[in-house]
């Protein structure tokens, strides 16, 4: 979707601000929600997509006003209600309705270090064939969907030349939705400044964008 | 969207614009409230309810915040650079394969399952964003310090990197070929910087105490003088 969290290449968002010994966490909210996010992920309703996606459906007023954890933490709870983890008069009252029933947790403290050191890989072992090679010149598509993408506009309808082949990945845009992986290639596509920005940026430099098949087509 | 979404909305808005004017106010941002914010309010109220359902386990909440505040950050990745700075086979596999050799110094999983290094030289500076969300490869860098996640490095960095990096104290010569990697997918990015001159007796120990993690995202070098990460 042409949301405001695709902000690359926008200009007015102000300076950027280093804050000097930042904590990890500013208050204790904030590592509650990262926690809780992690711990209800668990049971398996959604995907890393779904999860981004459903940030992405923060109102732009109200996403650039929020901080990070705000707008992860209003997208959690949206999760939980769409995916019948809890009903939206809950999320409202804290308190769980009558005759609910009671379940074990999903994510114990001894499957915490696995999840954590093992993570959760987005590549597939599956034989695809790669629509492109290294040093292929590409373009991407110009497409506008109005649910998940992962193409920027900022690359959308420019010319591209494959850095590498990452491999066999998920697809975002129908993962997101639950329509399936469908396990293509993932390439880094090098731009150059010039090509994405005109005249005005630096000739020697470039953006590398990770793009799936689905993303390009031949220049 | 329903009436009732909109209303948490504009409540959490409400308490961001709160929050934000608390911090306008004061001109810093410590943490002296003595009223809990809404949002604190919010947290609790949705991780008891979990709690009664039986979702969540509140040592496994615990852990997980610990594990984040404590036990993963920039030092992880300041071991991999010192060792890729000594060992020239490390530093080869490092750029050949990332997971693996950040592996086998044991740092893998959550947000670093697929991961690529890039090498600054004295021609070529990486720097590393992510325009769509706040991407970043905690195994060896932790969590994300807040202006990596905010809305102007992730709409500045691609179009103006020498203008960022020039706020960070990084004035590039016009010769250096500048290189931003976006992180659109699931592969993760770390900077291999240059290792500094006239570091070449000091130990593997004492090269990692100087790599900080403004290096490792691409928005700052290492220098001889620099003892250790401040964040």
């Amino acid at each position: 979707m042409n949301g405001v969290h695709d902000m690359g290449g926008m200009h007015g968002m102000g300076p950027v601000e280093d804050e000097k010994n930042e904590p990890v966490f500013h208050a204790r909210w904030e590592g509650r929600v990262f926690a809780l996010r992690r711990a209800m992920g668990a049971w398996g309703k959604w995907n890393l997509e779904a999860t981004r996606h459903e940030v992405e459906l923060v109102p732009a007023t109200d996403y650039l006003r929020m901080n990070y954890y705000q707008r992860q933490f209003a997208a959690f709870i949206e999760l939980m209600v769409k995916k019948g983890l809890i009903t939206r008069a809950e999320a409202e009252s804290g308190k769980g309705e009558r005759g609910s029933p009671k379940v074990v947790p999903a994510l114990t403290v001894a499957r915490t270090q696995t999840l954590v050191t093992q993570g959760v890989p987005a590549s597939r072992n599956v034989a695809v064939a790669p629509r492109f090679q290294p040093g292929q010149r590409v373009h991407t598509r110009n497409i506008n969907p109005t649910g998940h993408t992962r193409l920027p506009r900022y690359a959308r309808g420019k010319a591209g030349t494959i850095d590498r082949d990452h491999g066999v990945y998920v697809f975002p845009d129908t993962n997101a939705h639950f329509l399936g992986e469908k396990p293509q290639h993932l390439y880094s596509v090098r731009f150059t400044a010039r090509e994405l920005w005109g005249e005005q940026a630096s000739p020697r430099d470039s953006v590398y964008i990770d793009m799936w098949d689905d993303y390009l087509e031949h220049a | 969207m329903s009436t009732s979404r909109r209303g948490f909305l504009a409540a959490a808005g409400a308490a961001a614009a709160q929050d934000l004017a608390h911090a306008q106010d004061h001109g810093h941002g410590h943490d002296h409230q003595v009223v809990p914010s809404d949002a604190t309010l919010r947290v609790k109220s949705i991780e008891s309810l979990l709690v009664e359902k039986g979702l969540v386990d509140r040592a496994a909440l615990d852990a997980l915040v610990d594990t984040y505040e404590h036990k993963i950050g920039p030092r992880n990745g300041a071991r991999v650079v010192a060792r890729a700075w000594v060992d020239a086979a490390y530093k080869n596999r490092l750029l050949t394969n990332g997971s693996s050799a950040i592996a086998e110094l044991g740092y893998t999983g959550l947000q670093g399952e697929h991961m690529v290094v890039v090498e600054n030289t004295p021609k070529v500076h990486n720097m590393i964003v992510c325009t769509l969300c706040s991407c970043y490869p905690w195994p060896v860098l932790g969590l994300p310090p807040v202006w990596y996640k905010s809305a102007p490095y992730r709409s500045r960095s691609v179009i103006d990197p020498r203008g960022v990096l020039r706020e960070f104290g990084l004035e590039l010569p016009e010769d250096v070929e500048v290189r931003v990697w976006d992180s659109t997918a699931e592969v993760r990015y770390l900077v291999l910087p240059e290792r500094p001159a006239g570091s070449q007796n000091l130990s593997e120990e004492a090269l990692a105490a100087l790599v900080t993690r403004d290096a490792m995202v691409g928005v700052a070098k290492v220098a001889l003088s620099q003892t250790g990460d401040r964040a």
